[in-house]
């Protein structure tokens, strides 16, 4: 029994090698058979929802300076580079002036505090997402709760989501992000990327799983609500039902998980 | 055939090539390191699993872990004692084994892989700050 | 076959080192691309694809051409081709070789490429073009080996061939099919979200790879003893003149589209391209002059005074090769990338690094071509004497 367990253990081990993960089950981690199995679980603290949504209250922000802390706070969570070459830039959660978050809504008798108003725009963990149908490696792929993730260790660098993607939401590593994020910032909790991958906003999934809100809903004071869509009891929903929300580029049927309250 | 002594020549030259990692490295075999411990793992006495079942199958492990996190969101390991561990290479293997130098790269080069884990994983998150990663 | 490549005259010898330097020099290039990363391009956040995807798009229609060769000779038993159809078969061969070396070289991670085959996705248009192109590369190098082989020994093809041969052509239609999809099922990106991209692409493909084969031609019959058949060669230039007037016609129809709807996510990379936008008009002056080589090439190969002189005919050939890839290995591929899905115009350039690896993949393409001509032709010669 033993000796057979060990031979199957080689065959996983090599055939996790060559074919991917998927068949390596958690009883296979069993070396005797008097021991318990090995196995895996979620932390009992995690939140969970059937689908994660946010939304933007833009009353609550006035300029850059209110968006400052919540961009930061991202940034430093997740190591994000900061690099000065705009063509080699890594942005996850970033400001864009109205015009270009809702390209096609922009008109020249716009309201001037929305004219001039700092828009937080990041990745709108679409419901149907272009990024992942165009991804040929599953490296792309969306949860059951709707996040669409990233995985960084998949990833062959084709930038094929770049191109899906209809709301610039994505980056990509054209160099090793080390020597662009500052030791003393370094969030030794979450990893870095390497050079010759593509990333974007994970909705804070690493946070979620220990129970915490997105980095960027507690620094944002209130001006971003975030929750389970599908429960009607939720915040989320509160908030969406007594407010008219837009979503960006809704007319390309994406399905954009992120709404503004202008 | 006349082109008799050129195939002979031809094959030999090709083993001698083929062959080229035998006779490199023939005479420079090394009994494999002995792994340093830190004070932490030494006290903690065993890892997340028997010390014979990881030296063979942490790289399984490591995958599993890995995809289990990003892509499950499955994040705790239960290992057969029962015992729980956040699945974390920076965090929870590297919080004992922080002596990286000593205990991954020994072996690792003496077996020479070269895991990218490093690439994104720090490789020792207690010293963050001294600008070595 | 393949010792008739090494046996060859200085001038041969001459060609096949110069190419070997190129490749070199190129391949030296991308090892630092491989250490440091795509940063060394042009390449950019909002310009996320450049050259070597433009190239790409490219040579997959020069690949796809060589069926304008074996469709008349297999379907309508057109002898006139017979002579040549494996140069156009070999011709696809090196131009999908170099197709996947420029998409290796796109690669940020190129060392995990086969995880598109560990994890297939039926969904990713990209998945697909990987069988498409792989598969194609491979019937062409069976076909135009058996095909030739059979020459050599002066028996006709086996007839279990015949099934590869037939099923090469829907293949090459669906080569440039799958690339073109690769760009127009993205939302967002107007430029390319148009049904019209892939029959475009085609058009564009019958065109540029004819061109090029006739300019092949030409080559082989002034350096060797082998003499493709000026009627092969009238008979090309019909159809590279009407492959090249079904591209323009669908890139007018177009042009019509996005000016008359007046959308703006459809005109403004027009505009770009045509007329520059806010100010940033890298491309104008390569548009127009693609525009007209291919208009001018219009004429004088719808023209039979002018289509039948060897000579306008050669000069028609390099307008038509050099009007499609500007307009396919330039401005498609910017195009749709400026102005970017915010409406930021960042413009693109490839970097000269970029164009040294461009011009290795071209060499080593050139090299292959090389080789397999070669062969060809020394079979050809070795038959006829």
């Amino acid at each position: 029994m033993e000796n057979s367990k060990r031979i199957f253990l080689k065959i996983a081990g090599v055939s996790a090698l060559g074919l991917g993960t998927g068949i390596l089950t958690p009883n296979v981690f069993a070396s005797s058979g008097q021991k318990k199995e090995a196995g895996f679980k979620k932390d009992s603290n995690a939140l969970t929802a059937k689908r994660w949504g946010m939304v933007i209250d833009t009353r609550k922000i006035e300029s850059s300076d209110d968006l400052e802390p919540i961009i930061n706070a991202c940034n430093k969570i997740h190591n994000i580079p900061e690099i000065k070459n705009h063509k080699h830039e890594i942005k996850w959660i970033w400001e864009e002036e109205f015009k270009h978050a809702f390209p096609s809504k922009g008109n020249k008798y716009l309201n001037e505090r929305i004219k001039d108003l700092p828009f937080l725009v990041l990745c709108n963990q679409c419901e149907n997402a272009p990024c992942v149908k165009a991804c040929p490696t599953k490296a792309t792929f969306q949860r059951d709760d709707g996040i669409v993730l990233m995985d960084f260790h998949r990833c062959i660098g084709c930038r094929f989501c770049m191109a899906a993607c209809p709301y610039g939401s994505r980056s990509f590593n054209f160099k090793d992000p080390k020597e662009h994020i500052k030791p003393e910032t370094y969030n030794p909790e979450f990893p870095r990327r390497t050079k010759g991958v593509v990333e974007k906003c994970n909705f804070c999934a690493e946070r979620l799983a220990v129970g915490k809100k997105p980095a960027c809903v507690e620094a944002s004071d209130g001006a971003i609500i975030f929750g389970d869509l599908e429960d009607s009891e939720s915040e989320i929903r509160e908030v969406l039902n007594s407010n008219y929300t837009i979503r960006r580029k809704q007319a390309l049927g994406t399905g954009p998980s992120i709404f503004y309250i202008i | 055939m006349n082109d008799k002594s050129k195939i002979i020549a031809g094959l030999v030259i090709f083993f001698i090539i083929f062959a080229f990692p035998i006779w490199y490295n023939m005479f420079k075999s090394k009994p494999a390191p002995e792994l340093t411990l830190t004070e932490k793992a030494k006290a903690a006495k065993e890892c997340v699993r028997s010390k014979e079942y990881m030296t063979k199958n942490h790289m399984q492990l490591l995958d599993v872990w890995r995809d289990k996190v990003v892509r499950h969101d499955t994040r705790v390991y239960v290992n057969t004692e029962g015992k729980e561990f956040k699945m974390s290479l920076s965090n929870t293997c590297l919080d004992c084994h922080s002596n990286k130098a000593e205990f991954c790269d020994k072996c690792h080069d003496y077996a020479s892989v070269q895991p990218y884990c490093w690439d994104c994983h720090i490789d020792n998150p207690k010293e963050k700050n001294d600008g070595k990663q | 076959m393949l010792e008739t490549a090494l046996k060859g005259s200085n001038k041969y010898w001459g060609l096949v080192i110069g190419l070997l330097i190129l490749v070199g020099i190129g391949f030296t290039v991308y090892l630092k691309q491989f250490s440091v990363g795509l940063g060394i391009t042009g390449m950019s956040r909002d310009v996320s694809w450049g050259f070597y995807i433009a190239q790409f798009t490219f040579l997959v229609g020069v690949a796809a051409g060589g069926v304008m060769l074996v469709l008349p000779y297999y379907l309508h038993d057109y002898k006139a081709f017979g002579k040549i159809t494996v140069l156009g078969e070999f011709l696809a061969v090196s131009a999908i070789c170099m197709c996947l070396m420029f998409i290796i070289a796109d690669l940020g991670q190129p060392m995990r490429a086969m995880n598109v085959m560990l994890h297939p996705t039926l969904g990713s248009m990209l998945f697909w073009d990987m069988i498409v192109l792989n598969g194609y590369l491979f019937l062409n190098i069976l076909i135009g080996w058996v095909v030739l082989e059979s020459e050599r020994n002066s028996v006709p093809p086996p007839k279990w061939i015949k099934p590869f041969i037939y099923l090469s052509i829907p293949w090459a239609f669906g080569i440039h099919t799958v690339t073109a999809f690769l760009y127009c099922g993205l939302p967002g990106r107007g430029f390319w979200l148009t049904a019209i991209l892939a029959p475009r692409f085609l058009a564009s493909a019958f065109a540029a790879g004819p061109s090029f084969l006739i300019l092949l031609c030409f080559i082989v019959k002034k350096y060797t003893n082998f003499d493709p058949g000026i009627k092969a060669i009238r008979n090309l230039a019909k159809i590279i003149a009407y492959a090249l007037i079904a591209n323009v016609f669908f890139f007018l129809c177009e042009v019509f589209v996005a000016l008359y709807s007046g959308i703006p996510e459809h005109i403004d990379h027009l505009e770009y391209l045509f007329f520059g936008l806010h100010g940033h008009g890298m491309l104008v002056g390569w548009m127009w002059t693609a525009m007209i080589l291919m208009g001018i090439a219009i004429i004088l190969l719808v023209n039979p005074i002018t289509r039948e002189n060897n000579s306008i005919l050669i000069v028609s050939c390099v307008m038509v090769f050099v009007g499609t890839w500007i307009d396919k290995g330039l401005g498609m591929i910017s195009g749709g990338f400026v102005p970017s899905p915010l409406h930021h115009v960042t413009e693109y350039a490839p970097s000269f690094y970029e164009l040294l690896i461009t011009l290795g993949i071209y060499a080593a393409g050139l090299l292959i071509l090389t080789l397999l001509f070669k062969m060809v032709i020394s079979v050809k010669e070795e038959v006829s004497d």
